[in-house]
């Protein structure tokens, strides 16, 4: 069967199906990609966790939403004007009883939900830090017109666009923006934060196992948002140490001086590493001593200029 | 100092084809819509009959005119974003940044300002006045003026489109983006000018409706006798009269900010974007059930009307109904549970949104039982309404898991929540307005809209919604995030094409409704409806003739329990003749006048002067609308009699074809 198939002359076969091939071509990734959601294929300790209470709180609601959307059909169907089998009540406005379990169903099923609410809200806030028996590593990040900055205080260096930490050790992210809002968000690692100019906040992430991930920015902040993403990589503990080795022989220094200059705008930088970095760079950022990201010019009276694209 | 301000030759944007040939096609079929009206004569009568008119029921369709003409600009937005995402995998696409990030910006304002927002109020507007038993509302002068406004507004950002630019900065310009340094161009003044100018229209709308619930009813109609629909037209309206202030303070702080240096949400000098955040959701989360209670209240009137029963747990309803316009005011938190407020805030919000599922819920419940040993029967208002209660509850679902803050850690601000608020503002509020225009539509008009169009539309709409926005929960869940001009994650194409397929099908729904409008009016004679009831309906709007005249109602009804018009109709029936003719009385009703429309007329200018920074104009036109103002009140007369000679000739034309309907009825019998 399959050999006659393959024997077939391709030009014939996509001339029978060509609807049929372009679908199961479109479906393909797809049926890939159906069970392996960023978000429900997650990586680390807080995306196991976020995903948990998502599934668990849909879970509570369709045992509700399913019999309601089910009696809905069957309630119009029945009911339907055609059917005289079905008893017409034509002045049957109220019913004690069923008022007690229309109010009773909901609340209940809210209260439930309120109960993993209140209880996960407080375990997985972002500045909760995750129990561990290693310490975590601080990492800074700085959003900004448009990239993002990693500082790495304990090791003094600092890369743009591609974060790299240790797998297995929690992650603990103090966060702020140049200019305007944006959201650090890894899917698959888990909770996400703003970043917001001359205020800090505070996210902790783990990563179980070495891998690559993707990272972005889930809050729209203009003309470069749609490139303000970066890679994740999760090392191990000894990759992670040689990192910040091979880091640490980079020449270029982040200042404030170098830290302007990358403040400014720019669309799809590749990624690069600062091998040492100038001492509370971040709290100068956070507490606005070097000055907001500079926005664009006027192209024209009334018309805002699209930014020079760099490089 | 430049006479224009800003303006130049240079706002127009020559180089961008697809702006000027929207432009052409536009400006080409304006002119030609103002040619043909002149040519045929019929401009007296537009002014006489709509653009100085006061009577509710004439302002009540110019808003629905106004949303639908509105909807159309916003979903050919709708349709180049997702034909811009179902290009542009690892490639730019045909819309730059610069020209994307105004789309969907300029898509969600409409929608929800010029689109939804007119909708409702122009459903509210035309059948409260009938349904409370009234003959207006209670300022009709103050009607006109709000709706003007609100043409005013969207006539700004449509504008802009053409002089200048819109805003880049997403539906509600969050600063520091939407601040000066970030957003230097007239973008966000258009933005800012056309919703500070249409938001007083709305809320002088909220202010007249609420107090004509309040203070405007038929002898007789107490609070408890008022069918649902004016109940959420009550609760929708003290939302509006209670969060549009906040809108309005909001903006004039970005405008102060922008305008004249102030640093109320800027980076520096001690502005704090939090407060801003605060503050339109404050006003933002209210005004998502401004939008739904009214639709809310159509389902209520649809549900009993086509089931032939009362609605089921009346009072039930008017508490979850008030329960609903409280709690409205206490969630807005749960927009940016992601800011890191900290578990207590984030819980005590998340709970409180779940909180208003359950009065939600009992709606849904409620309407259920409504169908509960009634005789359904399968008009589109009745599809709409079921096809409302599948996608509703769909939509809650999906909110109340965004309320749930480790759920909303993950998915804030990513397609899945572009899918829930489609889910609940196309499920909940288009549905709802579409169910509503088609019930009402023989009542404004006199014949009804043709069924089977009605219902083909339903289905290409229903089946496109889920066909564009399911792949989008999916898409959220793969970490797809909003507003994105480019991407370059393979898997994510194929739901972006699924999605672009099903804006197609909507395409064709709203391509029906249309011809179901144009089928419909040159069909009018075969569609006609004599008695004012067609649907065998249950509350006053019904009692009067199809459209209603000027004074809506010969004699005010008395009102005596619930449901009025059944009661009066089954005595009726039982009869088998109406009863006695009322003696009729000269009726005064409030004269017309173009002082909305005129004062609209500068609005506009004034709006176009500030965002350009004309001053002299700016002055001017600030003095023409407060002269208009003053004429206005000076007038001597504010009202006509209508003879009771008149009032009895029309009552007469109505009551022998209401006759003769009982007489057919009692010979089928």
């Amino acid at each position: 069967m399959i050999r006659r198939a393959m024997n077939r002359p391709q030009l014939r076969r996509r001339r029978e199906t060509p609807l049929g091939w372009s679908l199961a071509a479109m479906l393909t990734p797809v049926l890939l990609s159906g069970c392996s959601a960023a978000l429900l294929d997650t990586k680390g300790t807080i995306g196991h966790a976020n995903r948990t209470i998502l599934i668990d709180s849909l879970a509570i609601m369709l045992a509700i939403v399913i019999p309601t959307i089910l009696a809905t059909f069957a309630f119009a169907w029945w009911f339907r004007a055609g059917n005289r089998k079905a008893t017409y009540l034509p002045d049957w406005e109220f019913s004690g009883r069923i008022e007690m379990i229309v109010w009773a169903i909901p609340t209940m099923t809210i209260v439930l939900l309120g109960g993993v609410t209140w209880i996960s809200a407080h375990q997985l806030d972002p500045a909760q830090p995750i129990a561990s028996d290693t310490a975590a590593i601080d990492i800074q990040v700085v959003s900004l017109d448009w990239k993002w900055l990693f500082i790495y205080p304990e090791h003094r260096v600092a890369s743009v666009n591609e974060l790299v930490v240790p797998a297995g050790r929690p992650l603990h992210f103090m966060l702020t923006s140049s200019s305007v809002m944006n959201t650090f968000f890894v899917p698959q690692l888990g909770s996400m934060i703003y970043t917001m100019n001359g205020m800090q906040t505070e996210l902790y992430l783990q990563a179980d196992a070495p891998g690559t991930f993707r990272g972005i920015s889930g809050h729209y902040s203009g003309e470069g948002f749609s490139d303000m993403r970066f890679d994740v990589k999760a090392l191990s503990a000894e990759d992670f140490a040689r990192w910040v080795n091979k880091t640490r022989e980079g020449k270029t220094t982040l200042d404030a001086a170098s830290y302007t200059e990358l403040a400014k705008q720019s669309i799809n930088i590749p990624s690069s590493t600062y091998g040492t970095v100038e001492r509370d760079l971040f709290t100068q950022i956070v507490s606005q001593k070097l000055a907001p990201g500079p926005g664009p010019e006027l192209a024209r009276e009334g018309i805002s200029a699209k930014p020079e694209i760099k490089p | 100092m430049n006479l224009l301000g800003k303006l130049s030759w240079e706002a127009v944007p020559f180089h961008e084809p697809i702006v000027m040939v929207t432009s052409g096609v536009v400006a080409t079929a304006i002119t030609a819509v103002l040619i043909w009206v002149l040519v045929k004569g019929y401009f007296p009568y537009i002014w006489k009959e709509w653009l100085s008119s006061v009577d509710h029921k004439k302002i009540g369709v110019m808003y629905i005119m106004l949303a639908m003409v509105m909807l159309l600009r916003g979903f050919s937005d709708a349709i180049l974003m997702r034909s811009q995402q179902a290009l542009a995998m690892n490639a730019p696409g045909y819309l730059p940044p610069d020209h994307y990030n105004q789309i969907f910006t300029a898509h969600g304002t409409m929608m929800i300002f010029f689109v939804a927002m007119p909708f409702v109020i122009g459903l509210m507007n035309f059948v409260v006045p009938l349904q409370l038993g009234t003959r207006d509302v209670a300022f009709p002068t103050l009607n006109s003026v709000g709706f003007w406004l609100t043409a005013t507004g969207a006539l700004l950002v449509n504008i802009s489109l053409f002089v200048g630019e819109f805003a880049r900065t997403g539906w509600l310009p969050y600063p520091p983006l939407s601040e000066l340094q970030y957003s230097p161009g007239v973008g966000v003044d258009y933005y800012l000018w056309a919703l500070q100018i249409s938001g007083v229209g709305t809320l002088l709308s909220g202010v007249n409706l609420v107090t004509t619930v309040l203070k405007v009813r038929a002898p007789g109609m107490s609070y408890l006798r008022m069918p649902m629909f004016c109940w959420t037209t009550l609760a929708s309206n003290l939302l509006i009269v209670a969060a549009f202030p906040i809108l309005t303070a909001t903006f004039a702080m970005l405008l102060l900010d922008r305008y004249l240096g102030f640093h109320f949400f800027t980076n520096d000098g001690g502005g704090n974007l939090m407060m801003f955040m605060n503050l339109i959701w404050a006003w933002g989360h209210p005004e998502v059930y401004i939008l739904v209670l009214p639709a809310f209240g159509v389902f209520s009137e649809v549900f009993s009307t086509f089931s032939r029963k009362p609605l089921f747990g009346y009072r039930s309803m008017v508490i979850a109904t008030m329960a609903i316009c409280v709690l409205a005011f206490m969630v807005w938190l749960h927009h940016f549970f992601t800011m890191g407020a900290g578990g207590d805030v984030n819980a005590i919000f998340g709970i409180a949104t779940m909180i208003i599922a359950v009065p939600t819920g009992v709606k849904i419940f409620n309407w259920l039982f409504t169908m509960y040993g009634g005789r359904v029967v399968f008009h589109t208002p009745v599809l709409w309404a079921i096809g409302f209660v599948v996608t509703f509850v769909i939509g809650g679902m999906t909110g109340v898991l965004l309320a749930v803050p480790p759920a909303d850690f993950v998915l804030h601000n990513s397609l899945f929540l572009v899918a829930h608020f489609h889910n609940v503002i196309i499920g909940g509020v288009l549905f709802g307005a579409f169910a509503g225009y088609t019930y009402w539509f023989p009542k404004a008009f006199g014949f009804k809209l043709h069924e089977g169009i009605g219902k083909a539309a339903f289905w290409f709409w229903i089946v496109g919604f889920y066909v564009a926005f399911m792949p989008l929960y999916w898409l959220g869940l793969d970490g797809m995030t909003r507003r994105m001009q480019h991407y370059d994650v393979p898997e994510w194409r194929p739901w972006l094409l699924v999605a672009a397929f099903g804006a197609v099908l909507i395409a064709i729904g709203i391509g029906l409704q249309i011809w179901q409008v144009v089928y419909s009016i040159r069909h009018r004679e075969e569609l006609r409806d004599l008695t004012g009831d067609p649907w065998d309906g249950r509350s006053l709007e019904w009692a009067t003739a199809s459209p209603p005249p000027l004074f809506n109602f010969a004699v005010l009804p008395d009102v005596e329990g619930e449901e009025t018009y059944w009661v009066v109709k089954r005595a009726a029936r039982e009869r088998a003749s109406l009863s006695a003719e009322p003696k009729y009385v000269d009726i005064e009703m409030p004269r017309n006048s173009p002082v909305g429309f005129i004062c609209a007329f500068f609005a506009t200018i004034l709006g176009f002067a500030l965002i350009w920074h004309i001053w002299w104009l700016v002055i001017a036109a600030f003095l023409g609308a407060f002269a208009t103002f003053v004429v206005f009140a000076w007038r001597d007369e504010h009202e006509e009699v209508i003879p009771a000679e008149t009032v009895a000739r029309l009552d007469r034309e109505n009551r022998a074809s209401r006759s003769a309907a009982l007489a057919r009825l009692a010979a089928s019998s």
